[in-house]
């Protein structure tokens, strides 16, 4: 029983019911039932609707809690020992008594407890799959006889499927709440977690980040933050510094100055930049920026290194400059003509009415994207991990290597999912410190374009 | 009178003489503000032509691989072994099993070098003395493995001798191409000097020549055979994901912009979703990996570096992008389509599925494929639920351990064998801005096309 198949049987059964109700309401409206308030097909779809939903629900609840419920029986099955003992060795007898039950074979002996607890679980899960699947297509067939029996001229089908519909759509946007709850939720858990291996005050004001991965756990190792935050903070200025002149001026420049022509080749050139793949400037700083900077270090007698601040910060400055540019060439957009109309008017040449009217009049618009661009720099995760060189120490010379909050997220979790220890738990900590810091970016990023638009509307 | 005149005259002249002594600078300014301007422009499209430039050079050459030209001839001496075991009327599946499972066995412990080594020993140079360690350095390691498979699929092969393209391995390839330094003393070259002598005198006669590196597309990550690694078992996985994410981010997303734009009613809570999924979009990506790995991989034990984990964190990344299009192109519906709808009798609903939403079509459609194209590129969160794994199996079902393009390119360059993986990597990077380029192409081409229609 697969979840093809049963993806399948939905599906006959939701076009079974729509047939049936379609077919119901025909013959009731052409045997002289009177005029029917719904369409057919609205009958079909409500009949569809009943038949599909409790059975929908009921495999959807067997495919959130199956798990649970399955692993709570094997250990009901497995020595008592073994079950108090808890830990890795229970979940892998867990583990090694599903992979028998499924008929795939297990590395060693296999133990005669756990082939007896092999077998009772195959027996327990083809009896809970037919239970399931059985009381799933029983509802569903009730529900289709019972929808079937309500069919009258009378019967508002359409309302009622456009309630259904307006639900539906309710559920797909609370998915949206949903993650954002989702994010805080297991961020805060496991942050917690990791403040019990780990002082807070250590986590947010130390200054050496150390996370020695030894065999025994605990708390050893030095998790300071500073290190961390002052390479993200040294990398995220370089970044802006290379792109807010770059994108400001391309923006000006294609929204002033630009004869059509140019702008429509220009702007959709620039904007590919936005469109590629992180992990391809991280390959492009470490193949080609890097080296060349370096070599050019090394002609005026300057020691930079491949992977550096500088590196990682110029080819982050690279990817942003669609960013700032587009954001502001929409506000300088929407700047009212008159404005400039009136500076013209009173003599001031174009660089000067850009200058003094239209910059002022654009800037917190501009301030918006500068801060959208600060918090996706410090966001920015391939390349850094390609070009910054991954050496966590606090020091203020760029042409140094660096690390970063992602980069050590990274570091930490990669190929690592028992969250046990502080060394992996660090990760969602600097995960939680990442997103508090890019929320609020955000937020008063978003508040200032939303009340510079509504300025000028 | 007239000298009142006269003085303002002169004080016209004077403030003319100033404005006209300023407007040099004032001029100069400007043009200097332009300049400014056309530079940062020169300088984008700089960026965007040498990242261009610098990626194709450096991966052109990986589409070319150095090939030998051999005869293999499937010596009954070398290959000594039963024909492959069939299952005999009454045999119970465990033993049959256990049969075939020996003669695979046996069938792998066969000398298949010796088959490549007589093979190449054949077109050596008359008088050319190597041994035979370093005339097998010239040939990839998957080749044998090849030859087994070939045997195997067509046993009456025993006995015969067969023409077969075999890839070289990868230092030959450095070797011919001079990504490594042809100039470097013996200690720092990979292969040993009758072996580099060898494979140019080969490259000369024609025994190994260049040809399109089919590998790269065709085969799956290798990591004991370079030459042999391809794209084919990532570029499944990233597919596997982007079905999902366009099985469920796209109607989710549509049908989210729906509910906010047409039906909600405004209120705190509406705007607090708005407020929320504006967010969502300028989350970092990483914070979506570390939402996958505490929710799907540790919580509901979703399978570790399998393509649906990785698609749901894709789905839940696009969805905020997918939404904030979508609402766009409904905005821009005019606002007197919906009440013509409304005044003529149609539900809300009915004024949404059958008038709004045709009408926005192609702009949904393009903004999901752009959605849908981002999430291809995305590295960083598969990271963290486990798709950096090396696997070398063509995924078969999204449940499958698999790995994704980008993710596939962060492993290579990673790579210790630079010389060979730097062109590789470029060539895979090739590959992936390519799709990407034609799903966006596809996109625009789709909207001109739909707006031409209508």
């Amino acid at each position: 029983m697969n979840s093809l198949m049963i993806a399948a049987i939905l599906l006959v059964l939701l076009g079974l019911a729509y047939q049936v109700g379609w077919s119901r309401s025909r013959a009731l409206a052409t045997s002289g039932g009177g005029r029917f308030h719904s369409r057919f097909h609205y009958h079909g779809a409500l009949v569809a609707i009943w038949a599909v939903a409790p059975a929908a629900l009921i495999l959807g609840l067997w495919a959130l809690f199956g798990q649970t419920v399955s692993a709570s029986y094997v250990q009901s099955l497995l020595p008592v020992e073994l079950v108090s003992a808890g830990g890795n060795p229970l979940a892998t007898a867990i583990s090694r008594v599903r992979a028998l039950a499924s008929g795939y074979g297990v590395a060693g002996e296999v133990a005669d407890y756990e082939a007896a607890a092999a077998d009772a679980l195959a027996r327990f899960q083809l009896i809970v799959t037919l239970i399931v699947v059985g009381s799933a297509a029983a509802c569903g067939i009730l529900a289709l006889l019972f929808a079937r029996r309500r069919i009258t001229p009378r019967l508002r089908a359409r309302n009622q499927v456009e309630r259904a519909i307006t639900l539906l759509l309710v559920a797909c946007s609370a998915i949206a709440i949903l993650t954002t709850v989702g994010i805080v939720a297991s961020l805060v858990s496991e942050a917690i977690r990791f403040f019990t291996f780990v002082n807070p005050l250590d986590f947010f004001f130390g200054t050496v980040w150390n996370p020695v991965f030894s065999s025994t756990g605990g708390g050893s190792g030095r998790y300071g933050l500073l290190p961390l935050l002052w390479g993200t903070t040294m990398i995220a200025i370089i970044a802006m510094l290379v792109a807010l002149p770059i994108g400001l001026m391309t923006a000006i420049y294609l929204n002033q100055y630009a004869p059509r022509g140019v702008r429509a080749v220009v702007k959709p050139i620039v904007e590919i930049l936005a469109g590629i793949p992180t992990i391809v400037y991280g390959f492009f700083a470490l193949t080609t920026v890097g080296p060349f900077l370096s070599g050019f270090g090394a002609m005026i007698g300057l020691d930079i290194r491949g992977t550096s601040a500088l590196t990682a910060g110029l080819v982050m400055g690279i990817m942003i400059i669609p960013f700032i540019s587009s954001l502001s060439d929409d506000i300088l957009s929407q700047v009212p003509t008159s404005l400039r109309d009136g500076s013209y008017g009173l003599g001031a040449t174009q660089s000067e009415t850009i200058r003094r009217v239209l910059l002022p009049a654009a800037l917190p618009g501009i301030v918006g994207a500068f801060l959208l661009a600060v918090s996706r720099a410090i966001g920015e995760t391939m390349i850094v991990v390609l070009a910054a060189g991954n050496s966590p120490v606090l020091r203020a010379n760029p042409l140094e290597p660096t690390s970063t909050v992602t980069v050590s997220i990274v570091n930490q979790l990669t190929g690592d999912t028992d969250f046990t220890g502080p060394q992996s738990l660090v990760a969602f900590a600097l995960g939680l410190t990442l997103f508090v810091i890019t929320l609020c970016l955000n937020v008063v990023a978003l508040y200032i374009v939303r009340r510079f638009r509504e300025q000028y509307d | 009178m007239s000298d009142l005149s006269n003085q303002t005259k002169a004080a016209g002249e004077d403030r003319h003489a100033l404005v006209r002594k300023g407007l040099a600078r004032r001029h100069r300014t400007e043009w200097l503000f332009r300049a400014a301007g056309l530079t940062a422009v020169i300088l984008a499209l700089g960026f965007v032509a040498i990242l261009f430039t610098t990626i194709v050079s450096k991966g052109l050459p990986a589409f070319q691989q150095a090939y030998i030209s051999a005869n293999v001839q499937f010596d009954p001496e070398l290959l000594n072994l039963d024909p492959a075991p069939e299952r005999q009327a009454g045999q119970s599946q465990a033993d049959f099993q256990a049969q075939s499972f020996a003669w695979q066995r046996e069938l792998a412990m066969l000398n298949w070098n010796a088959l490549v080594e007589a093979s190449l020993r054949d077109l050596l140079p008359i008088g050319f003395e190597i041994d035979s360690r370093q005339l097998l350095s010239i040939v990839e390691t998957s080749e044998r493995h090849r030859l087994r498979e070939m045997f195997v699929a067509d046993p009456s092969l025993l006995g015969q001798t067969v023409p077969v393209e075999m890839l070289a391995s990868a230092n030959v390839d450095n070797w011919l191409k001079g990504t490594i330094n042809r100039e470097l003393g013996d200690a720092q070259q990979q292969l040993s000097a009758p072996a580099r002598q060898l494979a140019d005198e080969f490259y000369e006669n024609g025994v190994i020549h260049m040809g399109f590196a089919w590998a790269l597309l065709t085969n799956v990550d290798s990591r004991s055979a370079p030459a042999s690694a391809g794209l084919a078992g990532a570029f499944m996985g990233s597919l596997y994901m982007l079905l999902i994410v366009i099985v469920l981010a796209v109607p989710i997303g549509v049908a989210s912009a729906i509910y906010l734009e047409e039906f909600a009613p405004k209120s705190r809570l509406t705007d607090f979703i708005e407020v929320n999924i504006n967010n969502l979009a300028a989350v970092p990506s990483i914070v979506f990996g570390l939402l996958g790995a505490a929710v799907f991989i540790n919580y509901f034990r979703l399978p570790l570096s399998a393509p649906l984990a990785g698609g749901l964190v894709l789905t839940l990344m696009t969805l905020p992008t997918i939404i904030i299009a979508t609402r766009a192109a409904l905005k821009g519906v005019p606002q007197s389509l919906r009440q013509a709808a409304l005044g003529l009798g149609a539900s809300r609903s009915q004024m949404v599925f059958h008038h709004i939403l045709p009408v926005t079509f192609p702009s949904i459609l393009t903004a999901s494929i752009i959605g849908v194209a981002q999430a291809l590129g995305e590295t960083a969160p598969l990271l963290l639920i486990g798709m950096n794994a090396f696997v070398a199996q063509i995924p078969t079902s999204p449940m499958d351990q698999a790995t994704a393009l980008p993710v596939q390119i962060f492993l290579w360059n990673g790579n210790e064998n630079r010389n060979f993986f730097e062109a590789r990597t470029s060539a895979a990077i090739m590959v992936l801005l390519g799709l990407m380029i034609s799903l966006n192409a596809i996109a625009i081409f789709l909207r001109t096309y739909l707006e031409r229609k209508k």
